[in-house]
């Protein structure tokens, strides 16, 4: 079995399961996400659910891990590529009518990705978890005591000059997800066997149209919260 | 037609290479892309010069040995066809045409043009075939096989092994290649038999010769002279992860 | 004259080949391996006899002049393989192969070898499926045949139109086995150079490796040529770029008989040629002829207005087309065989009807077409039709296509015996290289199923018997045996005398001189003073060659014009024998026509009361004249009769 894991589409196969698991994530984060749309009450009510109940808090670590494997395969899979190709490289390289400009640049999305996504944990995740916030006054609902997420988020977003620069990267990185997403989804398919003649242009469709949603449901956030929640 | 050719040039495989640019004069664009290699090495003989070695033999697209680069594409500016089947008449008078070898590092360069893709044997040693001796085999008709399942084995079984899919690929990946082989006899029932240890012995065969991996850009099967589709790949990936899940 | 012992086993025809293979010797498997077998080219034949041997348990060397095994010239193949299966149930039997094979080939060949081959036709394709190979079938599943020239059944099995390329890769995979066993060893981008004889037997050869130039000596107890046909020697032909005659040669210039040199098969139905730089002609295959018709135009006027671009075949009308086939061959129309449609082609050329560059005739599918529809016709020939654009960039839907004969097969070789061993003990030929199954002219998908016979079903046998006496023969090392040492010697020094010419014309330039004088005077019509006067030629240019030729670099690594003149010097001398052949055979038969022997009607004219025979020759020295050995062809199971499609 060892030599299975270690064989290139064994590596792939981790690539694509955990793939798969951080589709399935980016698609919940993005409903939880998209009750900021209907205000503080429904947002916090949400951000308190996800932040108390059991189950998320075991996926937590498990989440992390689904990232650092998907990372780490990444990074070995490309290494190993770019030493596969040989040390002299093309004169000339006539691209255009390839392949989709996503899937040749798969890592350098994700890496965008990842830069992205540490300064989204700054911002967000590492303050309701660790340091905590002046903004996170707790709130009331229906009796129940909980953070004000929803002041947290929406405060980023309107702080001024810096909140148009975090509008800006975070429309970015919904964009960059949505490259790698339209590339990455029926890619993982794909590796694990999958897909045929006809299921390949459905999962591209598919896959376009998920990738399309989940970059335009998270870049609609921070445009509405700049126009509605001064 | 009046063109310059931009040419690959390297000694040996130890050898540092160069661009070397020459011109031609006259090449009438019916000749093929080999013909006017061949007018250039007349030339270069004519002055004095060593000929631009390069891989070719059948000149009817079939046998797989030749194997240009030519102005960034695996076998030139148009699809499903090999170098030798190119025409001059694809390119403009005052052209520049920039010719390279396969670059990959599963192929390392001989010289010029050529390069050594005896991985692909290797590859094909591995677990290529069905094992069944000569003689005391059944009935051709003794086993139907759907027209379905064998016009698809036959899709794939029409790789020339040229290594344009390699060339082509950004990771220097031969997933393509192998693909078509375990996806054609995958899909027979002679070859189902041993289907398992194929998949297993030729991947492990693919690794260990230092191609890259796949990551389903789809260019192999743009620039595949036969057209072999890359859902022969999604195929392998599956017989493959299959046996795994087996053993 | 030595009288050439066939070894045809006893009794009736049906019977010979199960009384050989019950009475000849075997060798037991410890002995096996402790044998070398030596095998040259990785086509068909080579291919598949050197996968046999190793599961036999021999070892063996195969060596291919290519980068790979799986490139060898039987991949270009494109129609496919005959077998008397009589799946179709329309009255094929193992005889009536045997007898259309006989008949196509002109009644020049050998029958017991023709018999075996068409018994061993059935074994072949079971062993093929076997291999994965995806041949076509019908929606049941079971596999489907289609009809080619020469036959009046449907007895041909297709993987589209990459048969060759099939069955060779089915070959390829079965040696890749073996080499992944371990008993085979594959030497690519290796050449033979010499074969090495040592007490009156074959022992090894010499090589040259094409990377590193440098030159080796391999023994081996027995060695194998199948290293394909010479019809490279006209430059043009619908061979590879690398196929060549020197393996061939070099066994006849060491005491193998070359046999029927003259007998070449002229395809009728190529892409004509375009100018001079063209290196190389592209078959189209002879399916189209069933429903595509030949003419050219009736008026000399329209030709040459045609020829000038001034007008287009599609603007002549329909009563000032010439089809030609069908004029003169009413019966079998467009469908004759091979050598008569391509002479019909010249004829109507010479005589000035010619369009295109004067060297072609047209191939038209709009009465096929206007029958069937455009879509049936694609259907049927899509992917020749496609080919055709792409190379000539015009579309055979709209406007006839061009064709010419070209240079396909050489129905000649060397002269094996029964068991296909040469006239060198030890040494064998197998597939194209040698003489003995298809006479004076080879019938369609005939070739695919000759190669495979020989090497899958007929040299695994046949080579028992001749080495169980060579079991006490120990290996031998080359570097230890004088032998090897000389022949090495030898072509060292060839090769030292190639390179000093440092003449000032390029090989090709030679090589596509004798290609003009081939096609010229031992082409499709032959003449005693033409092929008088090529002998001339011929022997004038190989002058030529020796003072003029030019190749740069040096012989220590990859120099491919080295390779190229090695190549040319041989096929200079093997022009020569085949003109001295053609001229010594008076008569007309199969692919060989004599201007002076044909009927009134311009048909070949047979003579068998004096050459009913194959005419092996044998060397006697490099300028001296080749003495004639014949082995009588004896009919005893088929009445011979002339060829008629009229």
């Amino acid at each position: 079995m060892s030599n299975v894991v270690s064989s290139s589409i064994g590596k792939k196969f981790f690539m694509s399961i955990t793939g798969f698991f951080l589709v399935v994530f980016v698609a919940v984060h993005l409903t939880a996400n998209l009750s900021l749309l209907f205000g503080p009450r429904a947002f916090n009510l949400v951000s308190n659910f996800m932040g108390t109940n059991p189950i998320i808090q075991v996926m937590q670590p498990i989440l992390a891990l689904g990232f650092i494997v998907h990372i780490i395969y990444a990074s070995i899979l490309t290494l190993q590529n770019q030493k596969a190709r040989g040390s002299e490289k093309y004169a000339k390289v006539a691209n255009s009518h390839q392949s989709s400009w996503a899937s040749k640049n798969m890592y350098v999305l994700g890496g965008l990705v990842l830069v992205f996504l540490v300064l989204h944990l700054i911002n967000f995740f590492w303050k309701l978890k660790v340091t905590g916030s002046p903004l996170l006054n707790e709130v009331n609902i229906d009796g129940e005591k909980m953070e004000n997420a929803y002041a947290l988020v929406a405060g980023l977003f309107n702080a001024g000059t810096i909140g148009y620069v975090y509008s800006g990267l975070y429309i970015l990185g919904a964009i960059l997800l949505g490259f790698h997403l339209s590339h990455g989804f029926w890619s993982a398919f794909q590796t694990i066997g999958w897909s045929n003649d006809k299921w390949r242009i459905r999962l591209t469709v598919i896959g376009n149209l998920y990738a399309i949603a989940i970059a335009l449901g998270f870049a609609i956030i921070p445009i509405f919260l700049l126009i509605f929640a001064k | 037609m009046n063109i310059t050719v931009k040419v690959w040039r390297q000694k040996d495989a130890n050898s540092k290479g160069n661009f070397e640019s020459y011109k031609l004069n006259d090449i009438t664009p019916d000749s093929s892309f080999l013909e006017m290699m061949d007018v250039l090495n007349e030339q270069l003989l004519a002055e004095g010069k060593e000929p631009v070695a390069y891989d070719h033999d059948c000149r009817e697209g079939i046998c797989g040995m030749c194997s240009m680069f030519i102005n960034g594409r695996a076998h030139g500016p148009d699809t499903e066809i090999t170098t030798c089947q190119l025409h001059m008449r694809k390119f403009k008078d005052g052209d520049t045409i920039t010719v390279e070898p396969w670059r990959s590092g599963g192929f390392p360069i001989i010289k010029d043009l050529m390069v050594d893709r005896s991985a692909y044997d290797k590859i094909l040693q591995a677990g290529g075939y069905i094992s069944v001796n000569t003689g005391g085999v059944p009935d051709a008709n003794a086993i139907p096989i759907s027209k379905e399942a064998s016009d698809e084995a036959m899709d794939a079984a029409t790789c020339i092994g040229c290594g344009a899919c390699v060339a082509t690929c950004k990771n220097s990946s031969a997933m393509l290649f192998v693909a078509a082989k375990v996806s054609q006899l995958a899909l027979l029932p002679q070859g189902k038999v041993e289907a398992t240890r194929r998949a297993k012995a030729m991947i492990a065969r693919m690794d260990e010769l230092g191609f890259g991996n796949c990551t389903n850009t789809g260019a192999c099967e743009v620039e595949c002279p036969k057209g072999i589709s890359i859902t022969h790949i999604a195929r392998l990936n599956r017989e493959f992860l299959c046996a795994a899940v087996k053993e | 004259m030595t009288t050439l012992n066939s070894k045809i086993p006893e009794g009736p025809l049906a019977e010979k080949w199960n009384n050989y293979k019950a009475h000849q010797k075997l060798v037991n498997p410890s002995n096996k391996r402790k044998i070398d077998i030596i095998v040259v080219g990785t086509g068909l034949a080579g291919a598949s006899a050197a996968a046999s041997f190793g599961e036999l348990g021999f070892q063996v060397k195969s060596f291919c002049y290519q980068d790979s095994p799986r490139r060898a010239h039987s991949i270009a193949a494109q129609g496919g393989i005959n077998a008397a299966k009589n799946y179709p149930n329309d009255g094929d039997t193992i005889y009536r192969l045997f007898y259309d094979t006989i008949k196509g080939g002109d009644y020049k060949a050998r029958e017991a070898n023709v018999y075996r081959l068409a018994t061993v036709s059935n074994d072949i394709i079971d062993q093929s499926v076997a291999q994965g190979i995806p041949f076509a079938r019908e929606y049941g599943g079971l596999l489907a045949n289609r009809s080619f020239g020469g036959a009046q059944v449907s007895r041909t099995f297709y993987a589209r139109g990459q048969t060759g390329q099939q069955l060779l890769l089915g070959a390829y995979g079965a040696l890749n086995r073996q080499i992944e066993a371990g008993t085979v060893k594959i030497y690519n981008r290796t050449e033979m150079m010499d074969l090495v004889i040592i007490d009156g037997k074959a022992r090894g050869i010499v090589t040259r490796n094409l990377i590193t130039g440098k030159i080796e000596s391999h023994f081996g107890h027995a060695v194998v040529l199948a290293t394909g046909g010479y019809g490279n020697l006209f430059f043009l032909s619908t061979n590879a770029m690398g196929s060549n005659g020197s393996a061939a040669w070099q066994a006849y210039k060491k005491g193998a008989f070359f046999a029927n040199p003259c007998f070449v098969q002229i395809h009728p139905t190529c892409i004509p040629v375009h100018g001079d730089f063209q290196s190389k002609l592209t078959l189209m295959s002879e399916s189209l002829r069933n429903d595509g018709r030949i003419w050219v135009p009736k008026n000399k006027e329209d030709a040459e207005a045609i020829r000038a671009g001034k007008l287009k075949p599609t603007e002549i009308p329909e009563e000032n087309r010439d089809y030609y086939l069908e004029r003169r061959y009413p019966a079998f129309g467009n469908l004759v065989p091979r050598d008569v449609a391509s002479r019909a082609a010249k004829e109507r050329c010479d005589a000035g009807y010619g369009v295109g560059t004067g060297k072609a005739v047209y191939l038209d599918f709009k009465s096929a077409i206007e029958r069937l529809g455009e879509d049936k016709i694609r259907e049927r020939y899509g992917n020749l039709f496609q080919m055709y654009e792409k190379i000539v960039d015009e579309n055979p839907y709209k406007t006839p296509m061009m064709i010419y004969p070209a240079i396909h097969y050489t129905m000649g070789g060397i002269w094996v015996d029964y068991e296909l061993m040469t006239t060198i003990p030890g040494l064998y030929a197998a597939g194209e290289a040698n003489f003995s199954d298809h006479g004076a002219n080879r019938l369609g998908a005939s070739a695919l199923m000759q190669g495979l016979a020989d090497g899958y079903f007929v040299l695994p046998y046949t080579i028992q018997n001749y080495l169980a006496d060579e079991i006490h023969t120990p290996r031998m090392n080359p570097a230890e045996v004088k032998e090897f040492k000389d022949a090495e010697e030898q072509v060292k020094n060839r090769i030292d005398k190639l390179m000093n010419i440092k003449g000032n014309r390029t090989v090709d330039s030679i090589h596509k001189e004798l290609g003009h004088i081939m096609w010229e005077h031992v082409g499709m019509a032959r003449t005693k003073e033409g092929l008088t006067e090529g002998i001339e030629k011929i022997r004038a240019l190989r002058d030529v060659f020796w003072k003029e030729v030019k190749i740069p670099g040096t012989a220590n690594g990859i120099n491919l014009e080295l390779e190229k003149a090695n190549r040319l010097a041989d096929f200079l001398e093997l022009g020569e024998l085949m003109a001295r052949d053609a001229l010594h055979r008076e008569e007309s038969c199969g692919g060989h026509f004599r201007e002076e022997y044909q009927t009134e009607e311009g048909e070949a004219l047979r003579n068998d009361k004096d050459f009913m025979y194959a005419a092996a020759w044998e060397y006697t020295g490099d300028h001296a004249n080749p003495k004639l050995n014949k082995e009588i062809l004896k009919y005893e199971n088929i009445e011979v009769k002339v060829r008629n499609y009229k």
